[in-house]
């Protein structure tokens, strides 16, 4: 049975771990499938958003211990992980998780890695690779620092302990919370209107937020009046601010 | 001998604490039994409504104190330790539970007895039934959810009231401050405890469930959140099957056979 699973409707492609007798891990195996699917969607004019999630109980609870155990000094230094994760943060069209139940470890910086986060009422967030003798590995430490801030990044990343939904909504992790059996649905309605937005302004503006969260507030004005003006060429523009004014809905080609 | 003695009938759980001698008063063991019975409540679709009660003359002393020996010359006692291990457990179960919970109150609820009884969803209390906050006069705080419910049930100034004085409050006082549903008759409580039961058992359980949560999360929300969950929640029942019975019944002018799904 397929670990990933692809849905494409109107403009939105969602993806599914699959893994339940695992808890969806991510693995290495799983990890691949995911940046090829977004590889994909990123090629494909067809998808303007995607949405990433995993069951109504289980997000995805960590990476798979079985995989790294085996995995000494050297090995680890090799580890095609890295370049993995990697390729899953060059997606440039807007990427959303719908979350419900553990996001942990990996799992958690999965989420930490998308663009936009809604979770269900049952959703927890935790880091828990402390108790295991190891520490985050794919940004867990660095984007929830820049997430939430510095005492409950440290607190969660030093205990492993995990959060509710609400307490990572108050920290800026969560964009919305929703009941766990319609947190996939609103994630989707969401990325809908996302999705018929100008791909270029999309691309532009994600490119833009991504480049601010890395470098001072100069450097990301001047990146920012770059893509700005960028995007004073396309059709797009042209299209979007005559149909506000025309009054009636914008058609955008990409262009 | 068990010390929460269960019934299942006709969807209804029945849970009697059973330590008569000690007016049903908590213990370790207690709490473990009564946690496990309300995980199985959790887990089965058939039970659709919970009922508890107490045996004997009394419904609940609270915690045992003779569990609580205190040592005047040794280190003080932690009681946050079963506070956090037993009580909030419990409450937050119960507060859970997609189910409608009911307290059928037959006598005395004394401390985390009392405040267990008033935070069930319905309660319904015998005619010579009492509730005692009798926290205060042990140098204590009300716990198992009291301090969080008394003055959502009885307002600040009577919650206070009740809290720092600890006196007896009556069943009847409490039913005309609109803190419980209902006062019966001694000899009325056990039948009419069982009726409203098997009455709520038989009726949409996803919706109750979802009525339960909602006035659970208006406690805190503003109402433009509380806005949403309607939309949330409504959006859920309209999608539950007992919707659509309860629509085909109402069109077709027969009584609706509702599966709690």
């Amino acid at each position: 049975m397929a670990e990933l699973i692809a849905e494409h409707t109107g403009r939105v492609l969602t993806l599914t771990l699959q893994r339940p007798q695992a808890r969806n891990a991510l693995n290495n195996a799983l990890l691949e499938q995911l940046a090829a699917a977004l590889e994909a969607a990123q090629g494909c004019e067809e998808v303007g958003a995607v949405v990433i999630t995993g069951s109504e109980t289980c997000f995805a609870a960590g990476a798979d211990l079985k995989e790294m155990v085996s995995l000494d000094l050297v090995a680890t230094l090799d580890d095609p992980r890295p370049g993995l994760w990697q390729r899953i943060e060059a997606f440039n069209k807007p990427l959303l998780a719908a979350v419900n139940g553990y996001a942990l470890g990996a799992g958690c910086e999965l989420a930490l890695l998308c663009d936009i986060v809604l979770a269900g009422e049952n959703a927890r967030f935790g880091l828990p690779e402390i108790t295991l003798g190891i520490m985050p590995g794919a940004g867990g430490t660095q984007r929830l620092l820049r997430t939430v801030g510095k005492s409950l990044a440290f607190r969660m990343v030093l205990s492993g302990e995990a959060i509710d939904a609400r307490r990572a909504m108050q920290a800026g992790l969560v964009a919305e919370i929703c009941p766990p059996a319609l947190t996939l649905e609103y994630t989707r309605q969401l990325a809908d209107r996302i999705a018929r937005q100008a791909p270029l302004a999309l691309r532009a503006a994600k490119q833009s937020l991504r480049h601010g969260m890395d470098v001072g507030l100069s450097q990301g004005m001047k990146m920012e009046r770059q893509l700005f003006t960028l995007l004073a060429a396309t059709d797009d523009r042209r299209e979007g601010i005559d149909a506000f004014l025309g009054k009636r809905p914008a058609h955008f080609t990409g262009r | 001998m068990a010390l929460i003695e269960s019934a299942v009938s006709a969807g209804v759980m029945t849970l009697t604490l059973n330590r008569p001698e000690r007016l049903n008063s908590f213990n370790d063991e207690m709490h473990r039994e009564l946690a496990e019975y309300l995980r199985q409540a959790a887990r089965d679709d058939s039970v659709r409504c919970l009922l508890l009660t107490g045996a004997g003359r009394g419904f609940c002393a609270g915690q045992d104190l003779n569990d609580r020996n205190v040592d005047p010359s040794g280190p003080a006692p932690d009681l946050g330790y079963s506070v956090e291990t037993f009580y909030n457990p419990l409450v937050r179960r119960l507060a859970a539970l997609p189910k409608p919970v009911i307290a059928a109150v037959n006598g005395v609820a004394a401390g985390a007895g009392a405040t267990l009884a008033l935070g069930c969803d319905l309660v319904i209390a015998a005619r010579s039934a009492s509730f005692v906050m009798a926290f205060s006069k042990l140098g204590l705080v009300p716990d198992c959810g009291g301090t969080w419910m008394l003055p959502r049930l009885a307002g600040r100034a009577r919650a206070l009231g009740l809290a720092l004085l600890g006196d007896k409050l009556s069943a009847e006082q409490a039913e005309r401050w609109g803190m419980i549903w209902q006062v019966v008759e001694d000899a009325e409580l056990a039948d009419s405890a069982q009726a409203l039961a098997r009455h709520l058992a038989a009726q949409p359980t996803y919706g109750l469930g979802l009525i339960k949560q909602a006035l659970l999360a208006a406690e805190q929300n503003t109402l433009d959140q509380q806005l949403d969950v309607e939309r949330d929640y409504q959006r859920l029942a309209g999608r539950s099957a007992d919707y659509r019975e309860g629509v085909t019944a109402f069109l077709a002018k027969r009584a609706p056979q509702f599966t709690g799904k």
